[in-house]
Parts: structure tokens; C-alpha cells; sequence
């Protein structure tokens, strides 16, 4: 069977009941597996404990600019190729993203209070993810006040792709201006500025925050092609009411 | 394993974090069932995906 035969919502419905079991499984053993190493892992020499905070927030960030760059793909499904899961992708997509960016904002929140004596700073950094943040619940309002999901669709996928200028500015915001928040110490250029004791535990709950968001958007994405489905059948019934 | 003198950020950090997720997945779950009854229940009084196969809903006292 060729990908393109996904693109038959009927198939894709049947592909994401036989993974989702499989995929929610290798989540909850990735997160068990993460949360053990973070238990064992050392303190940091210079923020104590508080470094644990980060093996929560750094994958949260990472998922909210992934989420909207994976939407800005949809967005051009939707706008270029008219593939008929593209907007359904983008759509669900963009909750789960909106509180990934949630996460991120309330952990470096948590974080930054013993370590910057703030709760908050308006430097480049969080305000560009807090933008991001917007931007997200933006996209949701959009989605509910169209009616007709394809001209919804079509509407946010333009409104994605312009706020995708936003992820590079996130990404390149400690190198642009001088910010209380710390640089890039993964990737880099030279290699993680970070121990391997601290790097691991880091990279498995990366991969377990991954593994959560691609169970959770397949489950949206039948989530709303079911719902899809039922609008098309109320309009037939509608349709077939006697005195339509 | 001792959290040090910021123990309640680090802990307020993983229930957010866990409370999120677990509302996602609650949400998830919930949506997926409520679409599930919803699609047998049109299923149930006639009305399939092919428009030929639809049946008018019977008006009660008619039927």
C-alpha cells in the first residue's frame, strides 16, 4: 500500500486503530523509562535541583515550534495539494501545540523565579514563545467561528504560514539580542554543551514527549474525521427531512 | 533524592506538566467516544454515508 492511500480518510481511520495501541504503549514505557533517569540524574553545579525543571520544559518548547512547523507543512497541503487530511492535520494539530507552548511558558516560568528572581521577564526569548502561545489560541478561535470546515481551513492555513516567521525569530532570539535566557546548549554547531548524565535523560524525555504528541494528534485526527463524518450526515439528514 | 530549598517549583513544574497531559488524554478519549455514539446513533435511525440508503427519521406517533 502506497502513503498516498492514506490520504483516503476510511484507511487512515483503520491505520490509526491498529498503531494507536501500539504507539500510546511505547509512550508510556518512554515516559517511564525518562522519569527513572531523571530521578537518578546529578544536580547541576549551579542550579541545584532546579535543573530537573528543564528536562520538562526544554521538550515542551522543542514540541510547540514543531507543532506549528508541522502545521505550516499541512498549511501547504492544504492550500497547494487540497489533500484531504492536510487541514484535519493542521487543525488538530494546533491544541495539542497550544498546550505544549502552555507547558513551556509555565515550567520556564517555574524555573526562572529561583534562578532569575522572576517569574517572568519581557526579554526576547519569552515573549516571542508567548507570541507563539497566541498565535495558537488565535488559530482555535479561528477554527470555531467558521462553520464550514474547508473554508476554515483554507483561512488557517494562510494565518499558519504567515506566523510561521515567528519560529525562527524563537529559535534565534538568544543569538539576536541580548537576553536573560540562557543559549542554545544541544544543538550547536560543536556539540552539546551538556553533561551526558543530564543530556540523557534530557534526549529519552524528548522522545517520549514526541512519541505523546504523535499518539495524541493521530487520536485527534480520528477524532476529527469521526466528527467530520457526522456533520456530513446530519447535512444528509437534513437534506432528506421531508419539506427540505 | 533530595529537591533542595525549591522543591515546591520543581513539583509545581511536574503536576502542571502531567495535569496538562493528563486533560489532553481525558479530552481525547472523551471526544472520541462522544463521536463514536453520536455516528451510531445516526447509524441506528437510517442514516448511512450513501444518500440513497437514507431513511427519514420517523416522527413519533407516525410511525
Amino acid at each position: 500500500m502506497a502513503l498516498i492511500d492514506f490520504a483516503n480518510p476510511t484507511r487512515f481511520l483503520k491505520l490509526v486503530d491498529r498503531v494507536l495501541p501500539w504507539l500510546a504503549g511505547a509512550t508510556a514505557l518512554a515516559f517511564a523509562v525518562a522519569l527513572v533517569q531523571v530521578y537518578g540524574a546529578p544536580d547541576d553545579y549551579q542550579q541545584g535541583a532546579t535543573v530537573k525543571i528543564m528536562f520538562l520544559h526544554v521538550p515542551a518548547a522543542w514540541l510547540a515550534m514543531f507543532c506549528w512547523a508541522l502545521m505550516s507543512i499541512a498549511a501547504i497541503g492544504t492550500l497547494v495539494f487540497r489533500h484531504p487530511l492536510a487541514d484535519v492535520a493542521a487543525k488538530t494539530a494546533a491544541p495539542l501545540g497550544a498546550a505544549f507552548t502552555f507547558i513551556c511558558l509555565a515550567t520556564g516560568s517555574l524555573w526562572g523565579r529561583p534562578m532569575w528572581g522572576a517569574y517572568w521577564v519581557w526579554d526576547a526569548r519569552l515573549t516571542s514563545v508567548l507570541v507563539l502561545f497566541i498565535m495558537y489560541l488565535g488559530l482555535l478561535a479561528l477554527w470555531r467561528s467558521v462553520d464550514d470546515p474547508s473554508r476554515a481551513g483554507r483561512a488557517a492555513a494562510i494565518l499558519t504560514l504567515v506566523g510561521a516567521i515567528n519560529l525562527p525569530i524563537i529559535k534565534f532570539s538568544v543569538d539576536w539580542w541580548n537576553t536573560l535566557h540562557q543559549g542554545s546548549s544541544v544543538v550547536r554547531l560543536d556539540g552539546p554543551a551538556i553533561h551526558p548524565s543530564i543530556l540523557m535523560p534530557l534526549l529519552t524525555m524528548a522522545v517520549a514527549f514526541t512519541l505523546l504528541f504523535i499518539t495524541l494528534h493521530l487520536a485527534t485526527m480520528r477524532n476529527e474525521v469521526l466528527r467530520r463524518r457526522v456533520r456530513s450526515l446530519r447535512l444528509l439528514q437534513a437534506q432528506a427531512a421531508p419539506g427540505a | 533524592m533530595s529537591l533542595g530549598p525549591h522543591a515546591a517549583y520543581i513539583i509545581a513544574a511536574y503536576g502542571i506538566t502531567f495535569g496538562v497531559i493528563a486533560a489532553l488524554i481525558a479530552w481525547v478519549v472523551a471526544d472520541h467516544r462522544r463521536q463514536r455514539r453520536i455516528l451510531a446513533d445516526l447509524e441506528r435511525r437510517g442514516v448511512t454515508r450513501r444518500s440513497a440508503n437514507i431513511r427519514p427519521t420517523p416522527i413519533e406517533g407516525t410511525a
